[in-house]
């Protein structure tokens, strides 16, 4: 039964996505959906990935993108304790804000 | 059904609900919905990894995504009490800018594709390295130092996250 899909729909669909969270991290100024934006980045490599490794069929690919996981938690738990420390001391998240290194 | 395999239909309107969802998560105004929408792309990509036959990586993705940090997203939102009144905006300018540069990786990406040669997929069931059992034996064979470094990047950053957190210290 031949239903398969060919590996270019994938790549597309990636970059698409790819590019969704790229456009967020310029076009907004709330941290919160800058990090948001960012998760969706990771996953659209992280489909990529397995769907190369299904391609392939080699499980380093699924491997790998476990490991993305497990940093993209850590990653996110540091980020928004960061996050809510500066809320605390400037009582916003407005990136535009965040100008103090400037000077 | 019209040509296409059920398979297929279950990409396309796996691919169009994740696309919107995104779409939604960078348009949507207010920052919880804008959560919510993503925690909806985030089920449909683990929608795609069923169909790619990686039982484990959909599981742990609903999980750690769409269970674990989408609710960890949420409280930080409900936290500062983020609503639509207090959400910035970037001038228009910025977004029309942000909006090309998008679309012009868009288009070097897909022309980069083109003319490449069309790889098929192994078909739904056939691969069988996703599964738990297959994976389990990768994952505590061959990258069995990496897992054992990965727990401490994890207590890592479960101190610093705490002492990120926590008020001044006396």
């Amino acid at each position: 039964m031949i239903n398969g899909i060919s590996i270019n729909y994938y790549i597309l669909l990636s970059a698409v996505l790819f590019i969704i969270g790229a456009v967020g991290v310029m076009a907004r100024r709330n941290s919160i959906i800058i990090f948001m934006c960012i998760e969706l980045m990771l996953n659209a490599v992280n489909l990529l990935l397995v769907s190369f490794s299904v391609l392939h069929n080699d499980a380093s690919g699924q491997v790998f993108v476990f490991f993305i996981m497990a940093v993209a938690a850590a990653e996110v738990a540091v980020g928004l304790a960061i996050l809510s420390m500066i809320y605390r001391n400037i009582k916003s998240i407005d990136t535009d804000l965040l100008s103090n290194l400037k000077n | 059904m019209l040509g296409y395999t059920i398979t297929q239909w279950l990409f396309g309107i796996l691919s169009f609900l994740a696309i919107m969802f995104g779409l939604m998560v960078v348009f949507s105004r207010n920052p919880v919905n804008s959560v919510l929408y993503l925690v909806m792309a985030f089920f449909c990509i683990a929608g795609h990894y069923l169909l790619l036959n990686a039982q484990f990586l959909a599981v742990v993705h609903i999980v750690v995504y769409a269970g674990a940090i989408m609710v960890l997203f949420l409280f930080v939102i409900m936290l500062m009490n983020l609503n639509q009144d207090t959400e910035p905006q970037r001038t228009w300018l910025t977004k029309i800018i942000a909006g090309i540069s998008g679309g012009l990786m868009l288009f070097v990406l897909v022309g980069s594709l083109k003319g490449s040669e069309q790889l098929q997929l192994t078909t739904y069931g056939a691969s069988q390295i996703g599964l738990v059992k297959n994976l389990g034996k990768v994952l505590f064979s061959e990258f069995l130092f990496p897992f054992e470094i990965a727990s401490i990047l994890l207590l890592a950053a479960l101190v610093g996250a705490i002492m990120i957190g926590k008020k001044e210290i006396k």
